[in-house]
């Protein structure tokens, strides 16, 4: 069994104070931790526990910068035989749609069974580049994948619906599934395992080598582009209670005491 | 005359609420854009839906087929491209929902027509779609564009638009043949399965203490969980605490997880993506704590402290217990 994952290498923002550039396209990268996608982490797991489970081999993928590296060697750490780098200035500013034809261009042409994507990325949110792949590639997908059953020919899978409810579906294979958070535990890796994938090799593709044209690629060759990057207004704001967290913790006592809730 | 189409949303017997808010926002652009607000509705046996349907829109297109029973991206994208193909509409617009997530990529790909997901607003400049959608994790906005095309496919994000009135006269509903044939498909619909109950029913406690990523390891629960014992209520928590395992599926409060109302939730370490937003917005009280003054968890809290958490949580236990005495 031979899967394919396709991982992002995106900064942790869940908890750092975001600032956005002067023109208003982007944010601040400086001073911000980057790290394997939270959902291509999970996606990362189920593709080496599948070839734990089957034998074959395991593919990392990314498009991105050199920076995505530290990500691709975390992929060969965690149990990946091979890590592909698609970078080139030419694929900045591509969407869902220009990345996943990068990464179709040079994953058509690659063994595969099974390819996992995270479900959505935590930078630009799309939750599209795995369905889109999987229809440039002429195969079948499922999006927000909790369970992934193989047998033999197709897969049963369970997707994530709204409300705690999931849907048992059978797919055909080869597929593409992109894989929801919580699908698994992912494993731990030592820092000596990290080094020890610095031995491993990562193989390095641009635009000409991937067989797309300029246009094809980048902003030019994506359906959506970035005007203006703000600030959410803020239809409401929360009273905030400041002070020692002795004196906020008293305040908060007697807001619930004020309610009845005490 | 070119339309904008709502592609209707249901499960289990009923229309799903983000296809009514979808048909108000689809109304308010088909006026601006000089246009016909259309409904398009797949299932079998669904004449009742479409009934529903016409008295919030223009025009109701019905495609019935028994392949059409459950939602299934493959066979709703062959029948949906077959209609876009012929009527081209100006845009469709479908729910930013697990259905509409399986079904718009490969649509639009297959139509070769852009796609916009997780849009909160949308509109025409110049003939081009323009949308409006959050990046990481809801803490920025931006405003798009999109390519030059005859026809968009944009998916809507859920409670973001509230659902209209009905129109003043009811809509035509006009049936089209399925286009679907016997052919085996890839994809085939099994069944549904919900989790087991377990022992706490979240949605049915007054007070609420809701976790999130800023409780950084699982040992620092049994405190939080005797602040929620000095409250009198339990523990809910957001989505990184059920996938880490610390706490089990019915805990978690959010559009995948529970929607609840109590009295009192006070988030801790919740930043409030708006998935989580969903499940608990329409608490009577909330109290936010946190240490990212940006956290959009605040926009909806009524009291909000920027602080450690764990400087927050020992302190008000003890004075929560000093109160009770």
């Amino acid at each position: 069994m031979d899967v394919i994952v396709c991982v992002k290498h995106v900064p942790e923002t869940a908890e750092a104070d975001l600032k956005i550039n002067p023109k208003g396209t982007a944010i601040e990268e400086s001073g911000l931790v980057f790290d394997i996608n939270e959902w291509d982490d999970y996606a990362l797991e189920e593709a080496v526990q599948i070839k734990e489970k089957f034998e074959g081999s395991v593919t990392a993928i990314t498009v991105g910068p050199e920076e995505a590296d530290s990500t691709l060697r975390k992929c060969l750490a965690r149990g990946a035989n091979k890590a592909i780098r698609l970078t080139d200035p030419k694929f900045e500013g591509s969407d869902s749609f220009a990345t996943a034809k990068i990464l179709h261009n040079v994953i058509k042409d690659l063994p595969f069974n099974v390819i996992l994507t995270g479900a959505l990325a935590s930078d630009d949110g799309f939750a599209a580049a795995g369905p889109i792949l999987a229809e440039l590639l002429g195969i079948p997908h499922a999006t927000m994948v909790k369970k992934i059953e193989l047998n033999g020919d197709f897969a049963r899978v369970n997707r994530e619906l709204e409300g705690g409810l999931e849907e048992v579906i059978d797919v055909k294979l080869p597929a593409v599934f992109s894989i929801q958070t919580g699908i698994n535990e992912p494993r731990y890796v030592s820092i000596m395992g990290i080094r020890k994938a610095m031995q491993k090799e990562t193989q390095v593709l641009g635009l000409a080598e991937v067989g797309l044209s300029e246009n094809e690629v980048g902003e030019s060759g994506s359906w959506i582009k970035t005007e203006k990057m703000y600030v959410p207004p803020v239809e409401k704001q929360a009273e905030f209670l400041a002070g020692a967290p002795e004196e906020i913790a008293a305040k908060i006592a007697d807001i619930l005491k004020s309610r009845g809730l005490v | 005359m070119k339309e904008i189409f709502v592609l209707t949303e249901h499960r289990q017997g009923e229309i799903r609420d983000i296809t009514f808010e979808m048909l108000a926002k689809g109304r308010e652009l088909a006026e601006a854009a000089k246009t016909e607000l259309a409904a398009v509705l797949l299932g079998s046996n669904v004449k009742e839906y479409a009934k529903i349907l016409s008295e919030y829109t223009k025009r109701v297109l019905v495609v019935e087929d028994a392949q059409l029973e459950n939602f299934n991206s493959e066979t709703y994208q062959r029948v949906l491209a077959s209609i876009i193909k012929e009527r081209k509409p100006l845009l469709t617009l479908m729910g930013h929902t697990s259905f509409g997530l399986d079904l718009a990529p490969s649509l639009a790909v297959s139509l070769n027509i852009p796609l916009a997901t997780d849009c909160i607003d949308l509109g025409f400049r110049n003939d081009a779609l323009t949308v409006t959608r959050q990046m990481y994790g809801g803490k920025v906005n931006v405003n798009c564009l999109l390519k030059k095309a005859e026809s968009y496919i944009g998916t809507v994000r859920q409670a973001t638009f509230p659902a209209g009135k009905k129109s003043p006269s009811n809509g035509e509903i006009v049936e089209i043949t399925s286009p679907l044939s016997d052919e085996i498909t890839e994809k085939r619909f099994v069944k549904y399965v919900l989790p087991p109950p377990g022992g706490v029913d979240i949605t049915a406690t007054d007070v609420l203490i809701g976790i999130g990523r800023g409780i950084k390891d699982e040992s620092e629960i049994p405190s939080a969980e005797e602040l929620a014992k000095a409250l009198g209520g339990a523990l809910a928590c957001s989505r990184p605490i059920v996938d880490k395992g610390w706490l089990p599926d019915d805990r978690q409060v959010g559009s995948s997880g529970k929607t609840v109302k109590p009295k009192l939730y006070i988030a801790l370490g919740i930043s409030g993506a708006f998935q989580h937003i969903l499940g608990m917005k329409n608490s009577d009280l909330i109290i936010a704590v946190n240490k990212d003054p940006k956290a959009p968890i605040f926009g909806v809290a009524d009291y909000g402290v920027v602080e450690d958490l764990f400087k927050i949580m020992p302190s008000l236990k003890s004075k929560v217990e000093e109160l009770k005495k």
